[in-house]
């Protein structure tokens, strides 16, 4: 059977994409940040996955307000960056993993996860800066991709406990996938951050400390967040914090804290980011 | 049922996309879309004007667009990753326009966000705002 072997969070500013396409990487605004994936790339090149589940919300590239689904798994065979207004990002084209992707769509539905299944989809920074922080600037990415998108654009986003449970469900059917792939699972966004309106530029770090321990000790108590105190405690664009229990429900309920770092800002953002493994059967 | 009274309108400086504002900006954000091709981007360009006429917006929303006021767009129905498309036609990074949201400079904001951001303290509620604006 295929395993999730570890879960991932990051932040997915689309600054830090641009960063790393304009080659400035290196500045001493930028440098701080990237600082805190070195480990995280060597980490998840020694453990050589095959396959990336990967969670993140689409910010209105490949959905316009014409179709809005809660859950959009991607089943395509490819998935090109999009172009989200400057022209699309210079990273590698995604490779999808259809029959894996099409057996959890199939599995999610008769789980009662009602799903949308895309067929065609260009991906954003959601996805790819995730993606070039872990693995940096590589000509192909070196893993199959199956990008969930979570809408966190049109209020309300699903709720953190059907997110949570959704993890759970995506596990039991990548268990079910009859192959010996190697899954990590990300999820991404966050952390607090507000980019409209009068209180744009709200960093609440106290939040994120808390949302960071209880990610790893109690992502149950945390799924139970109503999404008005996300609004509220980390910014209005915070709520995409959600996605992140979909990794953790993911993950078994006792995990190893392998790494993490948090730093402020990054463009309007705090940027968090951690790694966690399940004990058991994560075959190094 | 009806659906549950807003919780989150009391959060000072935000507008939570709702569906009452999601159907008001339906057009103006759709026009922001459609500004993900480089020809559109290139059209509108050319002549503002008409190339808003062809969205069934309201005057005030053309009008906001047409103004670059950020804050009006969003009061109108604008959601912020629809409206940061018409901030990169214009060159613009999300940092700048989160600046023009907040009546600050670029500078004067990028040094809040590199000084750790706006702290929630007298931020959660918008009463706190409304006691600062009394003095």
């Amino acid at each position: 059977m295929a395993r999730i072997v570890a879960g991932v969070t990051s932040s997915h500013v689309p600054a830090i994409g641009a960063a790393i396409d304009n080659k400035r990487s290196g500045d001493a605004y930028w440098q701080p940040v990237f600082a805190g994936f070195e480990r995280s790339k060597q980490w998840i090149a020694d453990l050589k996955p095959d396959v990336i589940f990967l969670v993140y919300n689409d910010h209105a590239s490949a959905f316009s307000l014409e179709v809005i689904p809660t859950f959009a798994l991607g089943c395509a065979a490819e998935f090109k960056p999009a172009d989200e207004g400057w022209g699309p990002r210079p990273v590698p084209t995604v490779e999808g993993y259809p029959q894996m992707a099409w057996h959890i769509a199939q599995s999610l539905i008769l789980d009662e996860f009602d799903i949308t299944i895309v067929n065609q989809m260009d991906v954003d920074h959601g996805l790819t800066v995730p993606l070039s922080l872990m693995f940096g600037e590589p000509d192909a990415w070196p893993v199959r991709v199956i990008p969930l998108a979570v809408n966190v654009v049109q209020y309300p986003p699903p709720t953190g406990n059907r997110c949570y449970n959704l993890g759970k469900a995506i596990r039991r059917a990548v268990e079910l996938f009859d192959s010996n792939d190697k899954v990590v699972i990300f999820g991404t966004g966050g952390m607090s951050h507000q980019l409209q309106g009068p209180r744009a530029g709200f960093i609440n770090k106290e939040f994120d400390a808390d949302f960071l321990n209880r990610i790893v000790t109690d992502p149950v108590g945390l799924s139970r967040m109503p999404h008005v105190e996300y609004l509220r405690e980390a910014g209005s664009e915070g709520v995409e914090m959600v996605m992140w229990l979909i990794m953790r429900g993911a993950l078994d309920d006792d995990v190893r804290e392998v790494h993490r770092f948090y730093h402020v800002p990054a463009s309007n953002t705090a940027v968090g980011h951690i790694i966690l493994e399940n004990k058991v059967g994560a075959a190094r | 049922m009806t659906t549950p009274r807003a919780t989150y309108d009391d959060i000072p400086g935000t507008t939570v996309f709702d569906a009452q504002r999601s159907r008001q900006g339906y057009w103006l954000n759709q026009f922001c879309m459609s500004l993900m091709k480089a020809e559109n981007r290139a059209a509108f360009k050319a002549d503002e004007s008409t190339y808003l006429d062809k969205f069934p917006m309201s005057p005030e929303q053309k009008q906001a667009i047409l103004d670059r006021d950020w804050n009006r767009m969003i009061t109108l129905g604008g959601n912020i990753y629809f409206t940061a498309k018409l901030g990169a036609t214009d060159g613009l990074s999300f940092q700048q326009i989160a600046a023009k949201m907040t009546g600050m400079t670029q500078e004067q904001y990028a040094d809040m966000m590199a000084h750790g951001g706006r702290p929630p303290d007298g931020n959660r509620y918008t009463w706190e705002w409304e006691a600062r604006s009394r003095g």
